[in-house]
């Protein structure tokens, strides 16, 4: 019984080994990308980021139709546009970075959506919003692990800058040449990260990978390296639990495997040892010292 | 110019180097807006400089431009040699999360970033040096705890022990007594006349006079312009006082292009 729901199906089909292949790629890497947005209070610069690779998914589309490497091309030069567009705004301007954001964010997705309608159809433009996590192909594999080994590894060869920028983005700058670069660095990450996962998740859905599964794991530890392994984690296994119900259920995958992380904050919210609401609403008996 | 610091702590043979600071007719500001006005003078290697005025005076302004955050306008500030970022330069408190997930130990050894970079191993010889700024500063005990888990004073002393891994000949300090009590602030001054002691520049921005005129030997006050640059005794008079707080007034919306550098460059010309 429990076989047929989270085994077999992996192994009957091989849809479903590849969904979950690039599902777990976007998982690893996108949880601790999402601590980082959690820890800099840019919770919801994920979600403006992945409106933002709109118009170059769309514009990659319209030159080479469905074509993976023209729509992940566009969509990575749209995405890093904004994000060094807004980050330099913010920077060099008297305006705060989530404004700027903002603006830019809502133009890139208006000329998205502009293009996509004069050119394309609606069928195309579900396709782009949420992807399809059952039909990836090995071009669409190569991406996403690929974009995930990129991102583990810088943010373990650059883990004390990261940790140092969120904390003290003054002090690194001063501290270090690097620490310059540091914001946009991990704006291009978290851009990549998107471009990746819109193949399998869709743009709106991809960012649910991020998100969730880091603000979970920040509900149950206060050590930052725990909370990054935890949130990788935790977004596996979502990604498998998500897709074994979409398949049992007939459900679309990708809106099933953000459900499946959004049940895992929900349980975190609830009982998380480290802020959970029993633990704030309830708390254990006060120590000596 | 050059004064050698030795040994931040026992046990350290590394020497400092600190820079001489001269400010030639700075103006620093926001918006066109002048915030410190046509400053001229000179910081010597070596001095405890404090820096008091108003509120609205410049005071951080002036730090941050010489902590090479902000570019002045106008004039120039010379440093011997040194960057601005060789300067270790602590900020006014609050613009820390504390609630990022770090312990005391990690946080005070990020002084150690500039010496060995972001892929450099502490070695034993950091650890050292981290372990005996955190019993300096008086928080041995709490290595292992959280940054959010400490007091206002707490956190104060753990950024005095973060400077001094940091271990710069120049030291910038933005108002380090504000909202701490008076035991830490005797034990942070202690620090700061330390510091003096191995030849190290300390220049801070306070309010506190009493405290100026009992630990600082040399005062700029500041109120956009400078009102007085010298010994504190001389410096810190009612007369100058009183003239510092009619001299800090609000923007005038209407301000006229400032055009003293053209005059002066007129009567040197003549």
């Amino acid at each position: 019984m429990l076989y047929d729901i989270f085994v077999g199906p992996f192994l009957d089909y091989p849809f479903m080994r590849r969904a979950l292949v690039g599902a777990l790629a976007t998982a690893v890497a996108g949880g601790p990308l999402g601590v980082f947005l959690t820890l800099r209070r840019m919770a919801l610069a994920g979600d403006a980021l992945s409106h933002a690779i709109l118009p170059g998914v769309a514009i990659g589309f319209l030159v080479a139709g469905l074509s993976l490497p023209a729509m992940t091309l566009g969509g990575l030069a749209a995405g890093l546009v904004v994000a060094l567009a807004s980050g330099a705004a913010a920077r060099f301007s008297a305006q705060r970075e989530d404004a700027s954001l903002a603006a830019f964010y809502l133009v890139s997705l208006a000329l998205g959506v502009t293009i996509v309608s004069l050119k394309g159809s609606n069928v195309d433009l579900l396709h782009v919003l949420f992807g399809s996590a059952l039909a990836l192909d090995d071009t669409a594999l190569f991406l996403l692990a690929g974009s995930a080994s990129v991102t583990l590894f810088a943010l373990a060869a650059l883990y004390r800058a990261f940790a140092a920028d969120t904390l003290d983005p003054v002090f690194l700058r001063r501290a270090s040449p690097i620490g310059e670069y540091m914001p946009f660095l991990f704006l291009a990450l978290v851009v990549l990260n998107l471009v990746a996962g819109f193949q399998a998740l869709g743009t709106l859905l991809a960012v649910g990978l991020i998100m969730l599964p880091a603000a979970a794991a920040r509900l149950w530890t206060h050590d930052l390296t725990l909370t990054l392994l935890l949130a990788g984690g935790l977004g596996a296994l979502s990604a498998y639990a998500g897709l074994a119900l979409s398949f049992n259920a007939g459900a679309p995958a990708g809106p099933s495997i953000i459900l499946a992380a959004g049940a895992v904050y929900f349980i975190s919210l609830g009982f998380g040892r480290a802020g959970g609401l029993i633990n704030n609403l309830r708390p254990r008996r006060h120590l000596e010292g | 110019m050059e004064a050698t610091a030795t040994a931040l702590m026992p046990g350290r043979s590394l020497s400092v180097r600190a820079a001489a600071i001269t400010l030639e007719n700075v103006t620093i500001g926001y918006d066109r807006r002048p915030a410190v006005h046509h400053l001229s003078g000179e910081i010597l290697p070596g001095e405890l400089l404090a820096i008091c005025g108003p509120n609205g005076g410049g005071k951080s302004t002036l730090l941050k431009a010489l902590a090479g955050l902000l570019q002045p306008m106008g004039g120039h500030i010379a440093r011997d040699g040194a960057k601005a970022r060789d300067f270790a330069y602590l900020p006014q408190a609050a613009q820390l999360d504390r609630t990022f997930p770090i312990s005391v130990q990690e946080f005070v050894a990020l002084g150690a970033l500039r010496r060995k970079g972001i892929f450099g191993r502490i070695d034993a010889a950091e650890t050292a040096s981290v372990e005996r700024a955190i019993a300096g500063v008086g928080l041995k005990g709490f290595e292992t705890h959280a940054l959010g888990q400490l007091s206002g004073g707490q956190l104060q002393r753990a950024l005095f022990a973060r400077l001094m891994v940091e271990d710069g000949g120049v030291i910038l300090l933005d108002e380090p007594f504000g909202a701490i009590d008076a035991a830490t602030t005797e034990d942070l001054l202690a620090l700061i006349a330390g510091w003096r002691a191995e030849g190290r520049t300390v220049v801070a921005a306070l309010h506190e006079l009493d405290l100026v005129r009992r630990a600082f030997p040399k005062t700029l006050l500041l109120s956009r312009e400078a009102i007085a640059w010298g010994a504190t005794g001389e410096v810190l008079t009612t007369k100058n006082l009183s003239l510092a707080r009619t001299m800090a007034k609000a923007h005038d919306a209407d301000a006229a292009y400032c055009h003293r550098d053209e005059t002066s460059e007129r009567a040197d010309a003549l």
